[in-house]
């Protein structure tokens, strides 16, 4: 009784998938801008790194792996690079251990049955819905270097006017060190959320057999708790790594790199490259490194997660 | 009754408390001073911003700021500041509408259609997860380079976003199939499920991802930075960058205008703080 329509649809629908036309359909545009938008420029980028180009030229030398070299080996322009990639490590040595233990400590705080745990939520969250260009300006004049900027004054007035203000945004050494302090109250907020998701994850039971175990305080932490949040924090450190990494908006309002490249990374180095120097093609070598980096760390993150299961 | 909660009276438990309050109370206060900074400093004459620890006291307070803020944008060559606003507030809902539609669409399909290659897709979006934006930046400058100042250039490429697509799926694919088999066995197709089964089912994940993606939007800085150099299309952040690279001594209506950029995240986020917290949290146990 089947007419040779619905006999064909039914073909068709073995053949290919069940809903193969509003499949199709339906991941049509988002499938579309991202090809257009990431897949195609990422790409681009691998392409125009072994070119000469410029913005919108249409004459563009094909040079190899020169501007790899220029970056990488050249003993006359890669340093650089490796200072500012250097800078990225350095930032990330500080942010990643005094940011996640802060957030770690907040969590633990905030963990507790206690009244008004909300309220205090509310506060340390709030920088996270900060942009960066703002929490940039109003730093500016915490890190001003006279007594009128607001570290000078309080160290000014705990010490009865003995510690001289410090210049810290131009210090070489220093400039990194501050910038990473502002980083970090603008990002704790968002890894405590993360880690009291995985601390509210860790089975009641747990503790309470401790508690039989008559564990204290500091036992239960170190043999509940952190092999509890061992996931979470592998993933917290992993994001704050590529979040040092991609390190540009505070570089470029507060220091521009300087002083003395101190403050410089990988990012605005390439951005300045491309952009305010006009070097695309050099830029986007420098995207192409910035992309393998991410992708090493993200396979580490994989790796480490992975062997934890397997030991499960 | 007289089993008063021990907890009460207990000396040691209540020391206990205080030490949590007190430390709490403090961490509060430091983490809540630059912004107390940036409140009370708008709201102060421009000489007494910069004042140390001064620049706390709520002494002199007036609006003259935010009134200088609308007073150094009324021209054509500086942009008028109501145009950055509705600059940053046409790009954000773009990139949030359009984006719920388009990432809730192919995550559905991907998390409960069947039809071939929608492995590859999966494993396509999967890959684009890990892809932060600056690793894109440089070349997408160059390719959108025939759309410098424009709002289009603004909001295009980040409607469709791999991550907003990962969250949806990971909670279409943890909805129960029973409801979506039923409808289809009723003889609704996949749209109709989908629009009127799946989507009234979802809502916690569209708010997620509306706040995560409008969060992104409205403080978007690098792409607008090295697309736009004309005041027209300049978005409220870029505006205040530029603004605040010109008059290195305004502090008093550089800190209104920032007040004025971040108002409206502040009231919706005090109004949602919960959700914005937990959206933040879903994100990256997911991710």
């Amino acid at each position: 009784m089947t007419t040779f329509g619905s006999l064909r649809k039914r073909v068709f629908k073995r053949r290919f998938g069940y809903d193969q036309i509003a499949g199709m359909l339906m991941s049509l545009p988002a499938t579309l801008l991202l090809v257009l938008f990431v897949v195609i420029p990422f790409f681009t980028a691998f392409i125009l790194s072994f070119y000469n180009a410029h913005l919108a030229s249409t004459h563009t030398n094909f040079m190899g792996w020169e501007n790899y070299r220029r970056i990488l080996f050249d003993p006359e322009t890669s340093g650089v690079f490796w200072q500012s990639l250097g800078n990225n490590f350095q930032f990330a040595l500080i942010v990643v251990p005094l940011q996640t233990g802060l957030a770690t400590a907040l969590a633990l705080l905030l963990n507790q049955k206690i009244k008004g745990i909300a309220f205090f939520r509310t506060f340390f969250f709030m920088p996270v819905v900060f942009p960066m260009s703002l929490v940039t300006v109003v730093w500016t004049l915490f890190f001003s270097r006279d007594l009128r900027g607001m570290f000078n004054s309080v160290l000014h007035t705990i010490s009865g006017g003995s510690i001289n203000p410090v210049d810290w945004l131009g210090t070489p050494g220093l400039a990194l060190v501050s910038i990473a302090i502002m980083s970090i109250w603008a990002g704790a907020g968002f890894q405590m959320v993360i880690i009291l998701a995985g601390l509210q994850e860790i089975p009641l039971e747990l503790y309470e057999a401790a508690s039989l175990d008559k564990a204290n305080a500091f036992q239960k932490f170190r043999h509940v708790t952190l092999p509890g949040l061992r996931n979470t924090l592998v993933f917290v450190v992993i994001i704050t790594t590529i979040f040092s990494l991609r390190l540009f908006d505070q570089v470029y309002i507060l220091t521009s790199g300087g002083p003395l490249g101190s403050t410089s990374t990988v990012m605005f180095q390439a951005v300045t490259t491309a952009w305010t120097q006009d070097n695309i093609g050099k830029g986007s070598a420098m995207t192409v490194v910035f992309v393998l980096i991410i992708i090493a760390l993200t396979v580490v993150q994989r790796l480490v997660l992975r062997q934890e299961k397997e030991i499960k | 009754m007289s089993i008063a909660p021990k907890g009460n009276r207990n000396p040691v438990k209540q020391f206990k408390l205080f030490l949590n309050y007190f430390f709490l109370a403090v961490i509060t206060l430091i983490f809540f001073a630059p912004i107390a900074y940036l409140l009370i400093g708008s709201l102060k004459p421009q000489n007494e911003v910069l004042s140390g620890l001064g620049g706390f006291l709520p002494v002199h307070l007036g609006f003259g700021n935010y009134a200088n803020v609308f007073n150094a944008f009324n021209s054509e060559a500086t942009g008028y500041f109501y145009s950055f606003y509705i600059n940053s507030i046409i790009v954000s809902c773009v990139i949030v509408i359009g984006g719920l539609i388009i990432n809730s669409m192919i995550a559905y399909s991907l998390a409960r259609l069947r039809w071939k290659g929608r492995n590859f897709i999966l494993g396509f979006v999967v890959l684009l997860v890990i892809l932060p934006f600056e690793a894109i930046a440089v070349p997408l400058y160059d390719l959108m380079n025939p759309y410098r100042n424009t709002l289009f250039a603004q909001y295009i490429p980040f409607v469709a976003s791999a991550f907003s697509v990962f969250l949806f799926y990971s909670f279409f694919i943890s909805l129960s199939s029973e409801i979506q088999e039923a409808a289809r066995l009723d003889g609704a197709g996949p749209w109709r499920v989908f629009f009127q089964v799946i989507v009234p089912m979802s809502k916690p994940v569209f708010a997620s991802v509306t706040i995560l993606s409008f969060l992104s939007a409205w403080n978007s800085f690098l792409f607008p930075l090295m697309m736009v150099d004309s005041p027209d299309v300049r978005p409220l952040p870029l505006a205040m960058t530029v603004f605040f690279q010109q008059q290195q001594k305004d502090w008093g209506t550089i800190f209104a205008f920032g007040v004025l950029l971040i108002l409206p995240v502040m009231i919706v986020f005090l109004a949602f703080q919960r959700y914005f917290i937990q959206s933040v949290a879903s994100s990256a146990v997911k991710g």
